[in-house]
């Protein structure tokens, strides 16, 4: 084999780039997600099944229904109707008022940066009150 | 037999229609050609949507406004200096456009121009003083025909059908500003930096003194193009555009006719085409053929 | 044949790393942009494109001048230029990819540049544009290759290859014909609303396309084994001057239809441009005076044939066709149609420092690519014993 060192170094410098992400985050494994769901509502605009694996497409067709078409409202699978709007549906008061207890927990976990909130603002969240400020 | 045979070919002849193309893109609210842009298109409706899709995505009927085609008409003789800035301030508080003191990179909705600049060629060395001296208010015309939309290479500046509001869709530009060159009013603004600090720690600090954007509309991101949208989000709420509200408080207090007035260029009995019947109007760069949609009565 | 590009001497190794600096210098620069925004350059709301735009028109330019070998050789069996059509073909390449770069460079928001084939719009040119500049990209890469494999196995390029010549020929025409149509479709921006702009633009690229390649022969004459051919620059330097006349003459012809009828709209450019505004000079204006003294200065020294004919005054010629074209195309063809602004205001553009970093970092890469290919082929003819002229 001509120049067998250099291949084989250059084999295994390759191999330890392409398996840098393993070994960096070697034992340093993130906290599992503790997603909060809200207390008062019951119900989301679809199922949670479907919620989980595709908020993301609903999300895309609630904005291009709202900005492009101007249809602003949304019949859910239970028959209600719901305005399409993140800002006010989805995060309203009721629902998942506090975007680090929900949104953040997944996508940090996941290491997934929407770029929704470069614009849009969540929700303001007051700091959690200790339990003896309470009184 | 509830079903007849009369009865059942009219079902399925209906059921036919509606789910032939042109019934079907009507029943959901988006024109044919949209419809078509996005089946061609392919990509943009992930498979996973179609389901979605069939469920009814209506308007919430009666509390929008509607209109075939919206338009203005800017009543000169009325505006005054006070009026017009609070026309820019109220438009650009609802909005969320950002103060920016560098006017290289400056953003605006609305804003006063001299006669010599919104009607370039028109002036000459006789004119009126009092007209030089008039605050005009120039804005994006939401042109019947706009150059700005036939240049953008993702639709991302689109005219909706319904009501011929040119819009932008902020998620889907690319920040080319094809639209800039292509606009011969020079109604456009691109975020050239970061126009709001995103949410977070450092926020508070760098609000010191500046009021902190509302929640009730988007910011923007750096790198989008962005323009007047006629409101088109307090329209779906029932009410008129901010600028136009304004100016008519201020002109009811100061009992002057309205320097704004807001309708439907469509129905002869609005209120613009009134105006349009009782003055001689003009618009901006009409030999451009873009037909602008806002008039002014000089 | 990609192997000859990694053999080489000192100097060769010293231009890479040099050009690799330079890449390197720009991409931290845009990396910077791509981080604050387009803010750190020099253009504004009035001024929406600016150094970034120009370099991209220009090079269109250079690349659509491939076919200028090309054509030649192809449809009037014009041998001579058998030797440097693959140098003709090579340099597009490396233009087409400076033009994608400095579109990438210019976009307020790359990441999201598939949108253009996620929402395609056919009524939009930057669509075609974008269509034709890669599909360009494509054809050269395609034929150049595959005529240069031919010619190092020493067998006549495959049959099949032919229709993919024949077609390089129209589109080469058609990139710069839609690079053109991006200004000249425009209402009220006097500037460019004229039907000219795509001759115009073919005739500046027609000299500034073979002037640059002039200078490339006679850069791989002085370094490599391989010599293009006496015969092949002086025919090079016969369609410089047809191209540059004739630009100079689209020019005038433009001149006399802004100035005879004496529209306001279409004249405030040209006055700006060529004489500043109300009394102050901007920086601008030097130097497009310079580019049209340099390009008469080269019609002389070409149109007379002893000048032209001497190598060292052609060289001269070339130096002054590129500088020239490339002030006005690169520079003040896109400040020009911007400023007056539609409202008949006045905003002076110069580009900035990130900016230029960023514009030579993209020219650092369309050389690097080229350099690339130019010692591919320059070995390739050497060894075929193709190296003496």
């Amino acid at each position: 084999m001509y120049d067998g060192g250099k291949i084989i170094a250059g084999i295994i410098i390759g191999l330890l780039l392409l398996t840098f992400p393993i070994w960096y985050g070697l034992g340093r494994a993130a906290p599992k997600p503790d997603v909060k769901v809200p207390v008062k509502e019951k119900e989301c605009v679809e199922p949670k099944a479907y919620m989980k694996n595709y908020h993301m497409q609903l999300l895309d067709l609630w904005r291009d229904s709202t900005v492009r078409v101007a249809k602003r409202s949304f019949i859910a699978f239970n028959g209600k109707k719901y305005e399409m709007s993140l800002q006010k549906t989805c995060m309203s008061a009721d629902c998942h008022a506090r975007k680090t207890e929900f949104c953040d927990q997944c996508h940090n976990y996941t290491g997934v940066v929407p770029y929704c909130w470069d614009c849009h603002i969540p929700p303001k969240e007051e700091p959690k009150r200790k339990p003896e400020e309470k009184h | 037999m509830a079903v007849n045979r009369r009865k059942f070919l009219k079902i399925g002849g209906a059921s036919i229609l509606a789910f032939g193309a042109k019934p079907a893109a009507d029943a959901l609210g988006i024109s044919p050609t949209e419809w078509l842009d996005e089946k061609l298109g392919g990509f943009t409706i992930p498979e996973t949507l179609l389901h979605l899709f069939r469920k009814p995505a209506g308007s919430v009927a009666g509390e929008a406004l509607t209109a075939k085609r919206w338009a203005m008409v800017v009543n000169v003789r009325a505006l005054d200096e006070e009026i017009a800035e609070a026309c820019k301030e109220a438009c650009h508080r609802v909005h969320n456009v950002p103060e920016i003191d560098n006017p290289k990179h400056e953003i605006k909705w609305i804003w006063q121009e001299e006669y010599e600049h919104v009607f370039p060629g028109q002036q000459h060395e006789h004119v009126d003083e009092a007209l030089k001296k008039l605050p005009f208010l120039v804005m994006c015309n939401h042109c019947f025909n706009p150059p700005c939309c036939r240049v953008c290479p993702t639709k991302a500046t689109f005219k909706r059908k319904k009501d011929g509001i040119v819009l932008m869709d902020m998620h889907r530009c690319i920040g080319c500003r094809f639209c800039m060159a292509a606009c011969p009013f020079g109604a456009r603004s691109f975020n050239w930096i970061i126009p709001w600090p995103r949410a977070g720690a450092e926020e508070e600090r760098r609000f010191k003194g500046k009021e902190p954007p509302t929640p009730d509309y988007p910011t923007r991101a750096k790198g989008v193009v962005e323009k007047c949208n006629f409101c088109a989000e307090r329209l779906a709420k029932g009410q008129i555009p901010a600028c136009v509200e304004v100016s008519q408080e201020l002109c009811k207090k100061k009992g002057r006719e309205p320097a704004l007035v807001f309708g439907d260029l469509e129905d002869p009995d609005s209120e613009v085409r009134q105006l349009l019947r009782l003055h001689y109007t003009i618009r901006r760069k009409p030999e451009l053929g873009s037909h602008p949609n806002v008039y002014y009565i000089v | 044949m990609l192997e000859k590009a990694f053999v080489g001497g000192r100097k060769y190794w010293l231009l890479i790393a040099c050009l690799l600096g330079v890449i390197g210098v720009g991409f931290i620069m845009w990396l910077w942009q791509f981080r604050v925004g387009l803010g750190i350059t020099g253009m504004s709301r009035d001024v929406s494109w600016g150094f970034y735009i120009g370099q991209f028109t220009y090079l269109v330019g250079v690349a659509a001048a491939g076919v200028m070998v090309v054509l030649p050789y192809y449809l009037h069996h014009y041998k001579a230029f058998g030797r440097i059509t693959i140098l003709a073909e090579f340099m597009a390449i490396g233009a087409v990819s400076m033009c994608l770069l400095f579109i990438l460079v210019d976009l307020g928001n790359p990441v999201r540049m598939i949108n253009v084939l996620l929402h395609p719009t056919p009524r939009s040119v930057l669509f075609w544009d974008m269509i034709v500049l890669n599909g360009y990209l494509f054809l050269n890469i395609f034929v150049g290759w595959n005529v240069l494999s031919a010619e190092r196995k020493g067998s006549p390029p495959p049959g099949w290859i032919k229709p993919f010549i024949y077609l390089s020929i129209p589109w080469a025409i058609s990139i710069h014909t839609v690079t053109a149509y991006l200004y000249a479709g425009l209402p009220g921006r006097g500037f460019w609303l004229t039907a000219i702009m795509a001759p115009r633009f073919l005739s500046s690229a027609f000299c500034a396309g073979p002037a640059i390649l002039i200078l490339l022969c006679l850069i791989v004459r002085k370094t490599t084994k391989f010599d293009p051919g006496k015969e092949q620059i002086r025919t090079l330097g016969s369609i410089v001057t047809y191209a540059l006349v004739l630009n100079v003459f689209f020019f005038l012809c433009e001149l006399f239809t802004v100035f005879y009828s004496q529209i306001p709209g279409h004249m405030h450019h040209f006055h700006y441009l060529f004489f500043g505004h109300e009394g102050h000079v901007v920086k601008l204006v030097p130097l497009m005076w310079l580019a049209f003294a340099c390009m008469t200065a080269a019609i002389v020294l070409l149109v007379i044939p002893v000048t032209r004919r001497n190598e060292g005054i052609l060289t001269v010629a070339c130096v002054l066709t590129v500088v020239g074209t490339w002030i006005d195309k690169g520079f003040g063809l896109v400040v020009g149609g911007f400023v007056p602004n539609p409202l008949e205001r006045i905003t002076d553009y110069w580009p900035t420092v990130p900016e230029t970093l960023i514009a030579l970092g993209v020219w650092a890469t369309g050389f690097l690519i080229i350099s690339l290919l130019y010692k591919v082929a320059t070995s390739v003819k050497v060894e075929v014993g193709a190296g003496q002229a």
